[in-house]
């Protein structure tokens, strides 16, 4: 599916007097021939793997492939249950998801790629977790997934979310974007309030390094989806507010674009710049490999 | 859509699990049968983090016939000895090539292929070898491959026996061999093709064999 513009799909909307995910799923409908309702399927499976992957991060002491990481999402959803924590409720929920999906993810269970598997914690960490916060239907979670995924395609179209190609701004920069425009429209933003919300986030990620020890997609990256699950939050609470990107989305987009073209190849997933080729990312590696 | 909310996928990594898998699922469909004997080299990253990655359980496990959602993946290295599939991984240097490539030399009971397939991010991949023939091949559309001779009419049988069936050609490549004459034809269509119209076209000129790859 390719959606040139965030543009596009606020004039769409706004011409049609249509929310973005409705524009997304005509758009797909026309590109992939499936029905709406076979469209709405897929997504609401795709939601369901979701909660069975954060679920499944937080319950149990998962252990990564390597053995490098694991455990820390069962640690902080523990510590969320039963002590008073400085995140306040839902963003310390998406942090715990956010983890939990990643570590699950490190652990090779199965994960919905969004739009990276790296970055697979943050989308699925935000929108659980305030799911569970506002009680909202999983009919309108799988609106505000929809909508997250026109966001990510135009990303895709105009600039990349490869970390090789534009490093982890790409990747968990796109899922913040991606998730911050979801939670807006779940909340009852305006198309345009979410196209400002991923806009805010994206900025906010913007030439973050891809690093990873070792080469495995464990250190930084799981912390990190935690992390901008948060950030998501705040992006959409700014947008909800009425703030918007001084610089319009599109721009932004196209900026991640041309700063990702612009990093240098160590600090573009080969992990060889940043914390992988710190003294204890190299140990690491020296005893993996 | 589905390929920016997803792929629904085994992880650590969409490059170098999901992207592999799918690489692996792709030889196993175009050998056509069982796969008995597997040699998988890698190259590049793929070369140098195929372990914390699983890339090798990936490979094997679309050999297997996997998808990317079967949780067997993990399992794979095992399934394998148990399915009595040889295999072995190696490693090897080609700096010309992508850093995530992967070869895969495949055997089954009646036939053999050579594919070198690389893995483009976000669980995308492309097939750009199979048996010495440079091909392009990205499996993102219903995609058939065609082998034939180069001779006068059989790509036309080819187009004919599709139109007459109502397929749509979205998309259509060949990579030839002048030696020895030898075509393959990689053809995109809107929908997937139905088995009888695979055989029909198995009957056109010169053609030695059709495999028909469902969209991932
Ligand atoms: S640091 Fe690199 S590997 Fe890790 S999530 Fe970011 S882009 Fe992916």
């Amino acid at each position: 599916m390719n959606i040139p513009s965030i543009d596009y799909l606020l004039d769409e909307s706004a011409k049609n007097n249509q929310p973005i995910w409705q524009i997304v799923l005509r758009e797909e409908q026309a590109d992939s021939g499936m029905s709406i309702e076979q469209l709405r399927e897929r997504v609401e499976h795709t939601y369901s793997v979701m909660r069975d992957a954060a679920t499944g991060g937080i319950s149990s002491e998962l252990k990564s492939v390597s053995g490098l990481t694991g455990g820390d999402a069962a640690r902080y959803y523990k510590y969320f249950k039963n002590h008073k924590n400085l995140l306040g409720s839902l963003s310390a929920r998406a942090m715990a998801y956010a983890l939990g999906t990643s570590e699950y993810n490190a652990a090779m269970g199965v994960i919905v790629a969004a739009p990276t598997a790296g970055a697979a914690g943050v989308l699925p960490g935000v929108l659980l977790a305030a799911q569970e916060e506002y009680g909202f239907t999983d009919r309108e979670a799988v609106n505000a997934l929809i909508t997250a995924t026109g966001i990510g395609a135009v990303i895709a179209t105009r600039a990349t979310i490869s970390g090789a190609q534009g490093g982890c701004q790409a990747e968990v920069g796109s899922g913040c974007a991606m998730a911050a425009a979801a939670l807006c429209d779940v909340m009852g933003g305006t198309a345009r309030q979410s196209a400002h919300a991923a806009a805010i986030a994206l900025k906010n990620s913007l030439g973050l390094a891809c690093d990873p020890v070792a080469g495995l997609v464990e250190v930084p990256c799981i912390k990190r989806n935690g992390m901008y699950a948060c950030m998501a939050i705040a992006a959409a609470d700014l947008a909800l507010a009425g703030v918007e990107s001084f610089v319009p989305p599109d721009e932004v987009i196209d900026a991640m674009y041309q700063i990702g073209c612009n990093l240098p190849s160590c600090i573009r997933e080969t992990a060889e710049g940043g914390l992988a080729i710190t003294p204890t990312g190299l140990r690491a590696k020296r005893r993996l490999f | 859509m589905f390929d920016i909310l997803g792929p629904i996928t085994v992880g650590p990594s969409s490059s170098h699990t999901a992207g592999a898998i799918r690489i692996g699922l792709a030889c196993r469909i175009i050998l056509g049968e069982e796969v008995k004997k597997a040699r998988v080299i890698f190259y590049g990253s793929f070369a140098d983090t195929y372990r914390g990655h699983g890339t090798d359980k990936a490979v094997i496990g679309g050999l297997l016939g996997f998808n990317t959602d079967n949780v067997k993946v993990r399992e794979s290295l095992q399934l394998a000895q148990f399915r009595g599939m040889e295999y072995v991984i190696d490693t090897a240097e080609e700096p010309r090539y992508h850093p995530n490539t992967v070869r895969i030399e495949a055997q089954g009971a009646t036939r053999s292929i050579n594919l070198r397939g690389i893995s483009v991010g976000g669980g995308a991949m492309r097939l750009v070898e199979l048996n010495g023939f440079a091909i392009d091949a990205a499996c993102l559309y219903d995609t058939l491959i065609v082998f034939h001779k180069d001779t006068p009419g059989t790509l036309a049988g080819i187009a004919q026996t599709l139109s007459g069936s109502g397929y749509n050609i979205g998309n259509l490549r060949l990579s030839r061999d002048k030696r020895e004459g030898d075509v393959i034809t990689i053809i995109e269509t809107d929908v997937p093709v139905d088995g009888e119209t695979v055989a029909a076209l198995r009957q056109v000129g010169s053609v030695a064999g059709v495999v028909s790859i469902p969209k991932f």
